[in-house]
């Protein structure tokens, strides 16, 4: 438990909670033990992630992408206090939008596309690999508008146009799997990251391997 | 009124017929005859295809025999053939698939053909009645975390190389355990006495799931430090199953948190490992959920699934024409379109 804290989420690795840190507001995240994991297995993922996601979120930082800033680092308890992000989910966004005209939306969608290739773009120059691109972990800031990524939980780093591909690949399949609706919208982000990220070509070429896989794909044309 | 399928599956070592009946008045699902046949190949072995087809063609009217003597119904009551289409071994796909066929063109009857995930998904679902679940479909061919949104199962990971079943059945055939039920069950029961963890790579990469490198991985420790006297067989299986099952479990997780899910079915043939039973358990009770999950008669391919889906989409105006009943050893549990639900 966090002094101080309101349980906000219950995700798949982690609880969060909304306290005070020193003078500001935090989300405060606690990595808890699985107890359906040998414990062997559980300290050493649970270890691994939890620094892996601190410096993952800091390098995208120093990069200029906007992420939480990290305030503190608790290893002991598995725990990180980051900055709290006044926003809402593009998962949320693309939700809602069934009560807007399609003129509205349509121009909504193109600014988040836009937003999400620049912010892919820097995140894979600076060779950080999210690992979780889902749309439920990027964020729109109510102040700016600027795009927000989330959860490093199970970022990496690596230079390989094979692990973003990969990344890029998790994205493209939220988009079919839950806004069946939006899937046009990938083609756009895609645009914008390969203009903004110069050595964008060997990972786009991955990209297409990377679709051909998973079993029982149909091969005909 | 009452409709009544006959289903057929041989997509794998398995040959199973049923036949199943829906009440379109009562919405009830009744059970009247699940006969399954399985080619069982020696210890340290797999079974081919050209083998696995053979055995099909043998035992296949038998099968079909016993089948309608327990229903009791006779041919006439029969509305719809439904078979295996895919995805599958190719030879004993198209060996059971050829007599589906014969009995529609024999019978006079309309033929359905079936995506055998979607008959696994359907026969879960109706089984344990659970509504709107997260599946973990896993057996010796398949591995897939999937959710329903309109109008089709979407994958939401999957594994990228081989299927968790085909992991442990290869790994069963090193330590030469016996085929017979299943590899998996033996490994099962190795595991209990398991007492010593060993480290395994740990592979998720984003949703998806890869088990080839695992399996190389204890093959070599299998080689180097079962001679040794390092480890013991059991101490194996315990590591294996533990370290794949928590891969399963987390991606399945992962699959509930993002959709809002409180609810998780379990099928395939490795669905009904008790040990991946009690971690999804764990881990559902965690969230306040409730997992589902069948016994071997529904969890392991049989020709139920089969007729119970077919029917499904055959009472929405479903059907497959002759000269369209081939089979395919690939196709994907997205290329459905789920006629029969909201």
């Amino acid at each position: 438990m966090i002094d101080n804290g309101v349980l906000i989420k219950q995700g798949a690795e982690a609880r969060i909670y909304i306290a005070p840190f020193l003078t500001r507001k935090a989300i405060v995240k606690e990595r808890f033990s699985k107890s359906y994991r040998h414990p062997i297995l559980d300290k050493k993922l649970t270890a691994r992630r939890v620094t892996q996601e601190a410096r993952c979120l800091y390098k995208c930082r120093r990069s200029g992408l906007d992420t939480p800033v990290v305030y503190f680092v608790d290893t002991e308890n598995s725990t990180i206090y980051m900055e709290y992000v006044e926003g809402k989910t593009v998962k949320d966004i693309l939700q809602e939008q069934s009560d807007d005209d399609e003129e509205t939306s349509r121009l909504k969608n193109e600014e988040i596309a836009n937003n999400i290739g620049i912010a892919l773009a820097n995140m894979h120059a600076a060779d950080v690999i999210h690992g979780d691109l889902t749309t439920s972990n990027l964020l729109c800031r109510d102040l700016t508008g600027s795009l927000v990524v989330i959860d490093f939980g199970l970022s990496y780093v690596s230079i390989l146009p094979e692990d973003k591909a990969v990344d890029l690949y998790v994205l493209e399949r939220t988009f079919t799997s839950t806004h069946p609706n939006s899937e046009t919208m990938f083609a756009p982000i895609l645009e914008i990251y390969t203009k903004k990220y110069k050595d964008s070509g060997p990972v786009i070429s991955k990209l297409e391997e990377v679709r051909l896989r998973g079993r029982k794909r149909s091969m005909v044309g | 009124m009452r409709h009544i399928a006959i289903g057929l599956e041989g997509s794998a070592n398995k040959l199973g017929i049923g036949i199943v009946a829906h009440d379109d008045v009562t919405g009830k699902v009744e059970i009247l005859s699940n006969i399954r046949h399985t080619h069982i190949t020696p210890p340290g072995t797999g079974f081919l295809p050209r083998d696995t087809a053979a055995h099909h063609r043998e035992h296949v009217l038998p099968v079909l025999e016993n089948a309608l003597r327990e229903a009791r119904i006779t041919i006439k009551d029969i509305n719809v053939i439904c078979f295996t289409k895919g995805p599958g071994m190719g030879a004993p796909l198209a060996s059971v698939a050829i007599v589906a066929r014969t009995l529609s063109l024999l019978w006079d009857k309309p033929l359905v053909g079936v995506n055998h995930c979607i008959g696994h998904i359907e026969m879960g679902r109706e089984i344990t009645g659970a509504e709107n679940p997260v599946v973990l479909y896993v057996s010796g061919g398949n591995t897939q975390v999937i959710a329903y949104a309109e109008k089709r199962y979407r994958i939401f990971g999957e594994t990228l190389d081989i299927a968790v079943g085909n992991c442990l059945d290869r790994f069963a055939r090193v330590l030469n355990l016996s085929n017979d039920p299943s590899p998996g069950y033996n490994i099962e029961q190795a595991a209990k006495s398991g007492k010593t963890f060993i480290e395994l790579p740990y592979t998720v990469k984003g949703m998806d799931v890869s088990f080839s490198g695992i399996l190389s991985y204890i093959e070599m420790i299998a080689q180097d430090q079962l001679a040794s006297g390092e480890c013991t067989p059991e101490d194996l299986c315990f590591s294996l199953q533990e370290t794949i099952f928590a891969m399963l479990v987390e991606t399945t997780e992962r699959a509930m948190a993002h959709i809002g899910s409180k609810e998780v079915l379990i099928v395939g043939g490795v669905g009904c490992n008790l040990r991946l039973q009690e971690m999804m358990m764990q881990m559902v009770g965690q969230r306040g959920g409730k997992v589902f999950a069948t016994d071997e008669r529904f969890c392991i391919d049989n020709g139920i699934m089969i007729a119970h889906a077919g029917l499904l989409a055959f009472r929405t105006g479903f059907t497959t024409k002759l000269e369209e009943s081939f089979c395919t050893q690939r196709f994907r549990t997205d290329e459905v379109y789920v006629s029969w639900r909201d």
